[in-house]
């Protein structure tokens, strides 16, 4: 029976997280005064991100997600580019591409499984040469950011639960099958497959992944 | 019986008495003092044979007065491509006081090779599957001048899954193939620095084990090979050796080889650990106060602390010989220095063999003895230290003394993990373990990944310490783990259990009739039973 790897993304394969496209595209907005004043309340923001984050991914989604209100889509597709080369392609871990050649080799499917937006890392995994790839998608009204997510919103549980199905429609046995991540928040993802590996873990999930002997790998 | 007991037959065996003094064995961390039944008969170590007087001296010797090639210098040119290979931490045991040999020797050649104009010189550990050496240790083992001159784009390790570092040398005419560092395959001359602890070590193993792949490992690292290797301490009768030597003649058919073996004595410890070599019976006040202080501070220690602190202590080896040149004339001499010092002629086989496991093994270096690494060094290396035939008799049984902790290091034996916690429970066969899962581990992109970027063994390595007690499974009875601390270790490894020393030879005699011939191996010891 066929298997997958499924990759988490930002702080896994990349170092970057998405407080960082969220700057990039603060950095660029129209005119002097909006870029300043966008970053500088990215800036601010950041300290309510790390709490929220700590506290739920669901309530850290919903706060974070609603920084992009108001941008177009236009704007976004046209610097996502730009966000590759300048900001996320600098960033991919040195080790990224020894994991997924080795798991490609092996004739697993390669699947990333990520919180960030899909406009934002469509250049990237066309780079990393992964075509199966699952990302957040804002939703846009009249081609404008209304600063919600379009369900279903990616994130811990959510994570798994589409892999889940995802596996049943392509036929993957999960029990075969890998998961990298490197935060506890992804723990449902890691607990679904046969072969779970903490990346670049944070402490919280390096405890756990040697509470369960699982591979810690250092793709830095 | 008593005088008869008390007579010597050499100065390593010791026959207990009723008056004799209890033995100090290891297990684990810990020394403990046991009694043992009359008429046990007791191997220690030989006395370390003195080390050469100056180093450097034989050392540049041996590299003026090469066997069956051109001295060194006269085999360098300007422009020539040379690697220095050179063995890993796995050698010697417990790693040695430093200067290591390795890093006397890689002085000499460096000043040298840069008298003779040769630039272009890389140093490659030569690691195999075993975990790659970490920072410190490779600055430990050279020395901080060969360090900071070479490390890290020109001394580091050997990548058995870097595919663009691998050259394919060939096949053997049985079909075995050769995939090699790339690097050595490719330079004018490779010259190989190497330390011989056990008489498995060394010669084509060197070259043709320490910088190939996994797929030309595995060719001879499974469980027939072993079974047929009597031992693979003995390398006239190692199957594991003739396979060896046969991917040793396609490299000698490819490559420019140079090889420089050194011997060292057994001179384990000197100083505070010194009473561990000496017959209970001839200690002196000094030496018991020794002990019992050891003892002593253990015991209040945590057991990470008592690792720590035993790994701290570095061995006080001495070289007692050098060769080089061509690799089999310079292994031939090597060994036959080596049986000089560890064999130690015995008379008849026993029922029952005492074997204390203490913290020292090639793979446990500054980590945990896991249980598939205690297993490894009971069935596999104190089994197997013999020439001619068994210690043990074919169906007796093996005591090892050992607490058998759940214990794994998980940064440098993860696949272990799975191994013992996935495998074990369904079969305990090699042949079914090699077939069925062994692949799944080496090819498992964690596993490949924590080898290539932290300092893991490969996924396969726990298959070969599986493989590597094969031949003492097939020839023990039972194996009793004293000292075991819980019961499923032992039981997941096929073994029993007792609480202590006298527990288990109880048990043992149980098996083998009150009329059992026992033997224990003084532990820690590198010796070699030379059965009559």
């Amino acid at each position: 029976m066929a298997a997958a790897a499924f990759y988490d993304l930002e702080g896994t394969l990349v170092s970057t997280n998405l407080v960082h496209t969220l700057g990039f595209y603060a950095k660029n907005q129209q005119g002097l005064f909006r870029t300043f004043k966008k970053s500088a309340s990215t800036l601010l923001s950041i300290p309510i991100f790390a709490a929220t984050d700590q506290y739920s991914r669901k309530v850290f989604n919903d706060l974070f997600f609603k920084r992009y209100k108001g941008e177009s889509e236009d704007r976004l597709r046209f610097f996502a580019e730009e966000l590759f080369e300048g900001v996320l392609k600098p960033a991919i871990f040195p080790g990224t591409f020894e994991l997924i050649e080795k798991s490609r080799s092996l004739g697993l499917r390669q699947i990333v499984v990520t919180g960030a937006l899909d406009l934002s890392v469509t250049p990237l995994m066309k780079y990393l040469g992964i075509e199966d790839y699952v990302a957040n998608r804002l939703e846009f009204v009249n081609g404008v950011a209304t600063g919600r997510l379009l369900p279903p919103v990616l994130a811990a549980a959510t994570k798994a639960s589409w892999i889940r199905t995802f596996a049943e429609r392509e036929g993957l046995s999960l029990s075969d099958s890998y998961a990298y991540t490197d935060s506890m928040s992804d723990l449902p993802m890691l607990s679904v497959v046969g072969h779970p590996a903490a990346v670049n873990p944070d402490m919280r999930l390096k405890q756990t992944a040697l509470h369960h002997d699982w591979p810690i790998l250092n793709l830095k | 019986m008593s005088l008869q007991l008390r007579r010597k037959t050499h100065e390593s065996v010791v026959y207990i008495d009723s008056d004799s003094a209890p033995r100090v064995m290891p297990s684990g961390e810990d020394f403990i003092l046991e009694d043992l039944p009359i008429g046990t008969r007791v191997i220690y170590p030989k006395p370390p044979i003195k080390g050469l007087p100056n180093r450097e001296a034989a050392i540049r010797y041996a590299l003026n007065h090469p066997h069956d090639c051109d001295p060194l210098f006269a085999q360098l040119y300007p422009g020539m491509k040379v690697t220095i290979a050179v063995d890993d931490i796995s050698l010697p045991l417990p790693p040695m006081a430093t200067p290591d040999i390795r890093q006397t020797v890689i002085e000499i050649l460096a000043e040298m090779l840069s008298g003779h104009g040769v630039d272009d010189v890389h140093i490659i550990i030569a690691n195999s599957l075993h975990r790659k050496m970490t920072e410190w240790e490779m600055k430990r083992m050279v020395g901080s001048k060969i360090f900071d001159e070479f490390y890290p784009d020109r001394y580091y390790n050997h990548d058995a899954e870097w595919p663009e570092g691998l050259i394919t040398l060939g096949h053997t005419k049985h079909k075995e193939p050769l995939r090699i560092n790339r690097r050595c395959a490719e330079s004018d001359l490779v010259i190989y620095v190497n330390i011989n602890l056990v008489p498995m070590d060394g010669g084509h193993k060197s070259v043709a084990v320490g910088l190939c792949d996994y797929e030309s490992l595995r060719a001879h690292h499974e469980p027939q090979t072993i079974r047929d290797s009597d031992s693979y301490m003995d390398p006239a009768r190692s199957e594991l050796n003739h396979k060896v030597g046969r991917l040793g003649k396609l490299v000698d058919e490819h490559m420019n080889v140079f090889h420089i073996e050194t011997a060292i004595n057994n001179r384990m410890y000197t100083g505070a650990l010194d009473f561990l070599f000496k017959n209970e019976d001839d200690f002196t006040a000094f030496d018991r106060m020794k002990f019992e202080t050891i003892r002593r501070t253990m015991s209040k220690l945590p057991r990470a602390a008592r690792r720590k602190m035993l790994h701290a202590m570095p061995a006080q080896y001495e070289m007692i010989a050098c060769h080089a040149g061509r690799t089999e004339p310079v292994h031939e001499k090597i060994i036959e220095k080596g049986f000089d010092q560890y064999a130690i002629p015995i008379k008849g086989q026993c029922d029952i063999l005492i074997t204390g496991v203490p913290d020292i093994s090639p793979y446990n270096v500054y980590s945990i003895l896991n249980p598939l690494l205690v297993q490894v060094m009971a069935l596999g290396y104190h089994f197997n230290f013999y020439r001619g035939k068994p210690l043990l008799k074919k169906g007796g049984v093996l005591i090892l003394h050992h607490p058998c902790y759940d214990e794994f290091d998980h940064n440098f034996h993860p696949s272990y993990i799975e191994f013992f916690n996935r495998l074990l429970p369904e079969t305990r066969d090699p042949f079914i373990l090699r077939e069925k899962y062994e692949r799944e581990f080496a090819n498992n992109p964690s596993y490949v990944e924590m080898y290539r970027r932290g300092n893991a063994y490969h996924g396969a390595h726990p298959f070969f310490m599986w493989y590597w007690g094969e031949n003492g499974r097939q020839h023990v009875g039972r194996v009793i783990a004293a000292g075991a601390e819980n019961a499923h270790v032992p039981a997941m490894l096929g073994w029993d259990r007792a609480d202590n020393l006298t527990e288990a030879i109880a048990m043992a005699r149980s098996h083998m009739g009150r009329s059992a011939e026992i033997t224990m191996l003084h532990q820690p010891m590198i010796g070699i039973a030379d059965m009559e």
